[in-house]
């Protein structure tokens, strides 16, 4: 059958992650940080509205672009949060999770040839969504001497007269890393001289822990030229729900309710009104969640650090990115043993660009009686592989 | 009060048992500091005990009933009713006492190992007190959640997929 599928997806390279997930679903013990969203359920308020908005028979379409009442709480939302101004009406758009506000963006913008940049370690899906899209993905690989933050001059020397947008992740999956409004500013300056759209994923925007979170478009000059791409899975714990949004300029959202009025007509009726309720009531389950997210990640930093697995703090998202490094061992490796030994799964940094090799993204959205129980077996199998003599002359230099 | 204080006071209502270290390590401070912490708050009065929730119904031989009753009184003059309060609260079955808004004055929680036990109780302390205009007594039949604890057993299995992006 292979002969009759697309070119572009049989060249298409399956996820990294996928074929781990094959492998951990055998075991029955398995202790997961390899899991990309939080381990709370949905809060009550929201499932219960959802379950209110059923009974009252809101079953049908909701508008193309989503509920009016939700994009104007969406709106009110970013403008209280993050000092944001979109007009409801024409510049937000609500999408099945913040995946489908990719897809659209990326299909709204880009023509065959045109080149996106991705700032890899970056999430799995950007480059397959700008390849599916007709577009170039161009690659930039940050550096662990800078925290894995994105330099101006390494957007400088990717960008070629096909450059029309870059994908920035703040805070980043998988590396965690937090760009501050200072470095925000710098690429923008880039950003401006080459007259680049930006895709702006700002998932994990409210999963900051020591500094104030600067949205992007509110740095000056960049409003106009940048899709935020945001949702309700990560902060609010509605992964299932498949419910995300997207603002911009007017061009760009009609363009992309085009699109999304044609392939998907409107996103789930009943997440939309559970999502109208985090938006209006939200604020003080996603402060529960977050101040215990932050308590995990000082305990995993702390954790993996006196393991001897290398683990810069990270300022946001829910993910440590540990060196492993010092076990000799590739990621894919470590995270293949880990798995078969200690029935751990963490996810091999490789998967996430090919800077990501050496290192492994632990997701902190666990139990912290989890967390406990897979540091000690992370402990377990990192002290059979370090090897004493670079151990000693590790704590001795 | 300091975030700090708020914060460590949140971690130890939800979980007593906590050891200092852990909650150095969650708070990303020394343990001195927390223990520093504890003793002024224990020194405050803001953390009063340390007790375990229990479910006695799952303990044989040790099932307990449990009574809420609502108390009409007089309040005596001077002192309102914290007089008539501290008369009920020094009794060992006595749990707990509030004084309450609305159609009576104190909602008096009252535990025994028998209903008879706390209808003499009952009826042979609580209601002949002096100020103790009436009382309405109504008997726990089951306990669904107790101070955020949710008591049904519930299946916590992670409903995760075991990998995902």
């Amino acid at each position: 059958m292979n002969q009759y599928l697309s070119k572009q997806v049989a060249d298409l390279k399956p996820s990294g992650i996928r074929r781990f997930f094959d492998l951990a679903a055998q075991m029955d013990d398995v202790i997961s940080l390899g899991v990309g969203e939080p381990d709370f359920v949905t809060p009550w308020s929201f499932i219960e509205q959802s379950f209110h908005a059923l009974e009252q028979g809101y079953t049908s379409y909701t508008e193309n672009a989503g509920m009016i009442e939700l994009r104007e709480e969406i709106s009110a939302y970013l403008n209280r949060s993050f000092g944001l101004s979109y007009d409801a009406s024409d510049q937000v758009i609500v999408s099945v999770g913040a995946s489908q506000a990719i897809d659209l963006a990326l299909r709204a913008i880009v023509n065959p040839g045109d080149e996106v940049i991705v700032v890899e370690p970056s999430f799995v899906a950007y480059v397959p969504a700008i390849t599916l899209a007709g577009g170039t993905p161009v690659t930039i690989q940050t550096k662990a001497e800078d925290d894995f933050k994105v330099q101006p001059e390494q957007i400088e020397a990717a960008i070629t007269p096909n450059t029309k947008a870059i994908m920035l992740c703040n805070p980043n999956n998988p590396t965690g890393t937090f760009l501050e409004k200072k470095e925000l500013e710098q690429l923008g300056k880039v950003i401006a001289k080459h007259d680049l759209l930006v895709l702006s994923d700002e998932i994990y925007a409210e999963l900051t822990y020591d500094e104030p979170y600067t949205s992007f478009p509110t740095i000056s000059g960049m409003k106009e030229r940048t899709i935020l791409i945001s949702g309700f899975s990560k902060a609010f714990a509605m992964t299932g729900w498949r419910l995300g949004y997207a603002t911009g300029p007017s061009e760009i959202i009609s363009a992309m309710v085009k699109i999304h009025q044609y392939t998907m007509m409107c996103a789930p009726t009943m997440a939309q009104h559970a999502a109208l309720e985090a938006m209006k009531n939200g604020r003080e389950s996603v402060q529960h969640m977050l101040e215990s997210y932050k308590q995990r990640r000082n305990l995993i930093v702390s954790s993996l650090n006196e393991i001897g697995l290398d683990c810069p703090n990270p300022g946001g998202a829910f993910y440590a990115f540990p060196s492993i490094k010092a076990t000799g061992l590739s990621s894919a490796e470590f995270a293949e043993q880990l798995l078969q030994e200690e029935h751990v799964a963490v996810v091999p940094g490789e998967v996430f660009g090919a800077n990501g090799e050496g290192y492994v993204r632990c997701s902190y959205a666990t139990s912290i009686k989890q967390l406990d129980e897979a540091m000690n077996r992370i402990k377990r199998f990192v002290e059979k592989r370090i090897n004493p003599a670079t151990a000693s002359l590790k704590s001795s230099g | 009060m300091i975030e700090t204080e708020v914060e460590l006071l949140r971690l130890i209502e939800k979980n007593a048992n906590l050891k200092v270290e852990k909650i150095a390590k969650l708070m990303g401070k020394s343990k001195e500091e927390i223990e520093e912490l504890i003793a002024s708050l224990e020194k405050k009065k803001a953390i009063l005990g340390y007790s375990t929730l229990i479910d006695w119904a799952k303990v044989e031989n040790e099932e307990e009933v449990t009574a809420m009753v609502d108390v009409k009184v007089t309040p005596a003059r001077g002192v309102g009713f914290d007089k008539v309060a501290e008369r009920i609260y020094r009794f060992p079955e006595v749990k707990a006492v509030y004084l309450m808004s609305g159609a009576y004055d104190l909602s008096v929680s009252v535990r025994g190992s028998t209903m008879m036990e706390i209808g003499h109780f009952i009826s042979e302390k609580l209601s002949t007190l002096d100020s103790v205009l009436s009382t309405t007594t109504h008997f726990v039949l089951k306990k669904y959640k107790h101070d955020g604890i949710i008591l049904e057993d519930e299946d916590d299995d992670d409903k995760r997929i075991v990998v995902s992006p």
